[in-house]
């Protein structure tokens, strides 16, 4: 067990590594010189030479990647060229934001789709399992964004059930911060429900049919806590992999659904700083996300085999 | 496969002796027959969009705003600056088709290399793994916000991000299938006769691992469709005067509340595409692939 984590944390240190070499070197791919933008166009060769070296960008590049890693791991992610603060401010502000937005949407998500997945499998070849596939194809081809722009015509606008646009803090009004939150949360998780929801009807299907669901259902337990308590809990461990794999598309979702219902999360910063040419300031988007990224897959695998000895066995044997 | 064949029965619906053979492909799946129908008829429509669109995507009509659909000489109505969306609508479904035929090329050409190395040099295979995860740390968006960043956003750019993006899925898929077909006997037995490994990889381990790379891609197409669309609404893909389903919902957006319908229909469309490529999907993961197959 312990073997097993210590190999997987340095394989994400690993990973971490990699990723921040692949973003470091990136930014220097940029075109246009940072020295030259730091200094001014007119600047003389002298000049440019002195900020050059104040930069360290006349340090061999090996040097120059260390630099940029002990900074980011001290939290200094540079100053943005759009404002003039420090771009750990305007990510820490739009930080909690998208994270509300992704953890609701992954609730949402998960909810929905475990419900609707183990009652496909409960009622198969019947009318439920007919609508979860039904709604399964909807939710994996229906355009999110889409969704939202006709959700804030319709719900929010037309209905006035929904706030169209808008951020509340939790903190200081968390019902209004929910009712701000819930749709977009709605909308950036349908697809992930879909993934869930197929997901658990096929895991279900296969533990429905298992000797220990057969042994359980012959001690006399009824059929809804045999579904509910003893297939479902065997399922849910493979649904620990699907929400690292999801990250990715909620991410996604949740930078559009930020900019359709004018979120003021970390979407809406990176794609002003993209526009306006803010380069330290994507630079540490992209950093904090493949970072998240990492840590929360390095999460989830030590939950799975936390949850499941299975893989606790299997890992020491391997 | 059965994408070629329920298209090929589709189109022979109105001659032929009534059909014998769509009727078999309906019965045995009459999801994945009305998606494959779906996707060829969506097909014809984006590669064919300069013959059949009435207008050049980007010709105004100013005198003509915000016709509603049915209009004669505008079937499905203009935009605000008079722009015929049926046309706008065609052209869109080109550039999502390009820009889906590139990304899952991309991805499936990579990954298949990047699988079939992992699963048969288990020395790579750690490396390889390594690599992908760096890669699975990169979502598109970041991917392509890279892209726009370096070089200005465009086609290519949305396309080949969105296709890195999905390289790892094919790749631990591909490697996945390579560990199996390297167990079997038959290819025991040729290594025993010193066979190389490029040709037993493309002689026996690719043509097994074929059928899973063609469900995997048809998993990834409706996800780099959608993902254009993403891209090009957030300005991070393809740029105007380029036709994309997604820049015409950014430009509906914005006299949203004054009529929908310009931003209904190339939802829709995108809607219809993806349903289309998932139906078909379903229906060959069922046929192909009988491991996730038999539970469903």
């Amino acid at each position: 067990m312990i073997r097993r984590l210590a190999s997987r944390l340095a394989q994400a240190v690993v990973t971490l590594l990699l990723a921040s070499l692949v973003i470091f070197l990136g930014v220097r791919a940029l075109p246009g010189d940072p020295a030259l933008a730091a200094a001014g166009e007119e600047a003389d060769p002298a000049t440019l030479a002195t900020v050059r070296a104040q930069l360290g960008l006349d340090q061999p590049l090996v040097v120059q990647y260390l630099r940029f890693l002990g900074r980011t791991v001290t939290g200094d992610l540079g100053t943005s060229t759009r404002t003039g603060e420090p771009v750990s401010d305007a990510i820490l502000s739009a930080l909690p934001v998208t994270l509300q937005l992704s953890v609701l949407a992954l609730l949402v998500a998960v909810a929905v789709g475990i419900v609707a997945g183990v009652l496909a499998a409960r009622y198969r070849g019947r009318w439920p399992e007919w609508l979860a596939s039904v709604f399964s194809l909807a939710a994996l081809s229906v355009p999110v964004f889409w969704l939202g722009l006709l959700a804030v015509l319709y719900l929010a606008v037309g209905l006035g059930a929904f706030p169209a646009s808008g951020y509340v803090s939790p903190l200081t009004d968390p019902l209004r911060a929910l009712h701000h939150l819930i749709l977009p949360a709605v909308i950036v998780g349908l697809p992930t429900a879909a993934v869930v929801l197929r997901q658990t009807r096929a895991s279900m299907l296969g533990a429905l049919d298992s000797d220990f669901v057969r042994t359980a259902r012959a001690t006399g337990l009824s059929e809804n806590r045999v579904v509910w308590t003893v297939a479902l809990r065997n399922s849910l461990v493979v649904l620990t992999t699907i929400v690292g794999l999801q990250l990715g598309t909620l991410i996604a979702g949740a930078a559009v659904t930020e900019r359709i219902f004018g979120l003021p999360g970390l979407g809406k910063l990176t794609l002003d700083s993209v526009f306006s040419r803010d380069y330290p300031v994507v630079q540490a988007v992209v950093l904090v996300v493949t970072a998240a990224y990492v840590v929360i897959n390095l999460l989830v695998d030590v939950l799975y085999s936390v949850v499941d000895p299975r893989i606790r066995v299997a890992g020491a044997a391997a | 496969m059965t994408a070629v064949v329920t298209a090929a029965s589709a189109r022979q619906e109105p001659r032929g002796p009534r059909g014998a053979r769509l009727r078999a492909a309906l019965r045995a799946d009459p999801a994945g027959a009305v998606g494959g129908a779906l996707v060829v008829v969506l097909v014809l429509a984006g590669v064919g969009a300069p013959l059949l669109a009435p207008y050049p995507p980007t010709q105004v009509h100013f005198a003509l705003p915000f016709q509603v659909p049915l209009t004669i000489g505008f079937p499905l109505g203009t935009d605000d600056l008079g722009r015929d969306l049926a046309s706008r609508t065609l052209y869109g479904l080109r550039s999502s088709l390009q820009v889906a035929a590139i990304g899952v090329a991309v991805s499936v050409v990579l990954g298949t290399l990047l699988g079939l190395a992992a699963g048969w040099w288990r020395r790579l295979d750690p490396v390889i793994a390594r690599i992908t995860d760096v890669m699975l740390a990169f979502p598109f968006l970041v991917l392509a916000i890279g892209f726009a960043a370096v070089q200005g956003p465009s086609l290519g750019g949305a396309a080949i991000s969105l296709g890195l993006a999905y390289v790892p899925h094919v790749a631990l898929t591909v490697r996945a299938e390579t560990l199996r077909v390297r167990a079997t006997d038959f290819v025991l037995a040729a290594r025993a006769m010193d066979a190389r490994a490029p040709g037993m990889l493309l002689g026996h381990v690719l043509p097994n691992a074929a059928s899973t790379i063609v469900v995997q891609a048809t998993v990834i197409l409706p996800q780099v469709v959608l993902g254009e669309a993403v891209l090009s609404f957030l300005g991070l893909g393809i740029q105007p005067p380029g036709s994309s389903l997604g820049i015409m919902l950014s430009d509906a957006q914005q006299y949203l509340y004054r009529t929908a319908w310009p931003a209904v229909l190339p939802g829709v469309v995108l809607a219809l595409l993806c349903l289309a490529f998932n139906l078909v999907g379903d229906a060959l993961r069922d046929r192909l692939d009988p491991a996730t197959g038999a539970r469903r």
